[in-house]
């Protein structure tokens, strides 16, 4: 527990001062450039500022702080991937996450809850019990669970051989954990902003200005900015600001939608996730279930919602949690995904030489916000790409050594 | 519920298509380079705006060509493969 949590919870009257900087102009120059305050872009600065003293560091958002898709994950972290790259990257990642209100002083309200993925036939047991042993030789909790196990880690889930799809097992990952997504972009603009690093909200990237393979002006809609280097994480617009400094990216924006609905009592503990179904679910701490899906059928970057997706996720749910289908829907939203062909993100070097990427987070990218920062950090204070993420840098497509990742996402394999 | 304008099944429930990707002319069989091909099958433009690209009837497996714009998700024209080159210069709306 943060101690700050337990003395200010014995105070009697609360303090309140900025966390963040605040009203600051530009400078003429910054050694880095961040496009986008979003969990990524935060954490880069704030192990920049605290690692290796990198501090005269711009962090451009063209709306607010955490408000593109670190605010509209559904909150799950884990590391039960398939490919050995994935896993060891999001293992890590995980570690990070345990410490993170001690590394912040600042509560992200960290659940370890665990994860339960289901499966309803027998090629899904069988890539079950692959992942299983991928994660089991990585040091990943991972382990293929029958019927009588689920229904004791989850006694509400609807385990009727009279469905549509019945549930044959689970995939049970004990590290499966949630967080206060917007504290976790908080905490690392705290710790950055303390550290000098300057975050400039309502501040959008219009141009990037390469010349001689190197990019050396920023161009705002408040002015214009001369870099040392810069670091683009910006999510579902990655296309559109790469495209600034003349790089294409094998990405395509998809929306992802998703809903919660009332608060009830406490009666969930872990997540619960149907690839068939192609729904996912957790209880929040406040009681409401937050649920998920696949991502919409074609491109987009807009932010509407479908009845079809809707129903589709309704469907998926009440199949799972009968009682659900009194539930209102309390509220409901999307935010475009960056997806990648092999489910893998794109970081590292690009074609331009002081432009890092840190990209293609399609619908992983919330669960690798500490370890993606810590290695952008350590990327550009180095100039070297951490052998974690070597495997994911832009050039692999063209050496056609794509990460096939088919353990990302709950529903679009 | 959105509709989609089919060139040979009319006006149609979206969901009773399948997307196909944007459209760009395949390059060259012979001729092209590695890079040429690894960027025609995994790099798309991705453009914010409009776009062209491929969808199917799904139902009767016919596939043709949409003008789409991707901010707004409107659809400006729907058409057959042999008509690209008419509306090639044609998406300013």
């Amino acid at each position: 527990m943060p101690l700050s949590l337990l003395r200010r919870g014995l105070q009697k009257k609360e303090h309140l001062k900025h966390q963040f900087s605040v009203n600051r102009s530009l400078k003429k120059h910054y050694d880095v450039v961040i496009i986008g305050a979003g969990g990524h872009g935060l954490a880069t600065a704030y192990y920049l500022s605290r690692y290796h003293g990198i501090s005269n560091i711009a962090v451009l958002e063209k709306s607010y702080m955490g408000g593109g898709n670190t605010a509209r994950n559904t909150a799950v972290i884990r590391s039960n991937y398939l490919t050995e790259e994935g896993v060891s990257f999001y293992r890590e990642s995980l570690k990070l996450y345990k410490n993170l209100s001690n590394e912040f002083d600042y509560n992200i309200m960290y659940e370890n809850r665990g994860q339960l993925t289901l499966a309803h036939n027998d090629a899904a047991i069988r890539s079950f019990r692959w992942r299983a042993e991928v994660n089991q030789h990585l040091g990943v909790k991972s382990e293929l669970v029958d019927r009588q196990t689920i229904s004791e880690l989850a006694p509400q889930l609807n385990l009727d051989e009279e469905v549509r799809y019945p549930i044959m097992a689970g995939l049970w990952h004990a590290d499966g954990a949630t967080a206060r997504h917007d504290a976790v972009a908080w905490g690392y603009a705290r710790g950055a902003c303390s550290r000098g690093v300057e975050l400039h909200q309502l501040t959008e990237v219009q141009a990037v200005q390469v010349s001689s393979g190197t990019a050396r002006e920023v161009h705002t809609n408040r002015g214009k900015i001369s870099c040392g280097c810069v670091v683009q994480a910006v999510a579902g617009n990655s296309s559109v600001v790469a495209a600034m400094a003349g790089i294409r990216l094998p990405i395509h924006s998809y929306p992802l939608q998703a809903m919660v609905t009332q608060p009830y009592k406490p009666l969930l503990n872990p997540h619960l996730s149907s690839p068939q179904l192609h729904v996912y679910t957790h209880q929040t701490s406040r009681g409401e279930f937050v649920i998920g899906g696949g991502s919409d059928p074609y491109p987009l970057y807009n932010t509407r919602s479908t009845l079809d997706m809707k129903e589709s996720l309704a469907a998926g749910i009440v199949e799972l949690l009968p009682f659900l289908a009194q539930a209102k829907i309390l509220r409901q939203w999307a935010g475009t995904t960056d997806m990648t062909p092999d489910y893998s993100p794109i970081m590292g070097l690009s074609p331009v030489d002081n432009y890092y990427l840190d990209a293609g987070w399609g619908t992983w990218g919330f669960k690798a916000t500490p370890i993606s920062g810590k290695c952008m950090a350590e990327l550009v204070a180095t100039g070297r790409v951490p052998d974690l993420i070597k495997p994911f840098e832009l050039d692999r497509f063209y050496r056609f050594q794509q990460v096939n990742e088919a353990g990302a996402t709950a529903a679009s394999h | 519920m959105k509709i989609l304008n089919c060139p040979l099944n009319g006006p149609r429930n979206i969901s009773e298509f399948t997307y196909g990707g944007e459209y760009h002319p395949m390059p060259d069989s012979m001729g092209s380079s590695q890079e040429a091909w690894v960027e025609y099958v995994f790099f798309p433009e991705n453009p914010a705006g409009m776009v062209t690209e491929w969808w199917m009837h799904t139902a009767t497996a016919f596939w043709f060509l949409a003008d789409r714009n991707t901010i707004t998700d409107e659809i400006l024209r729907t058409y057959r493969l042999q008509d690209a080159g008419k509306y090639a210069h044609d998406k300013d709306v």
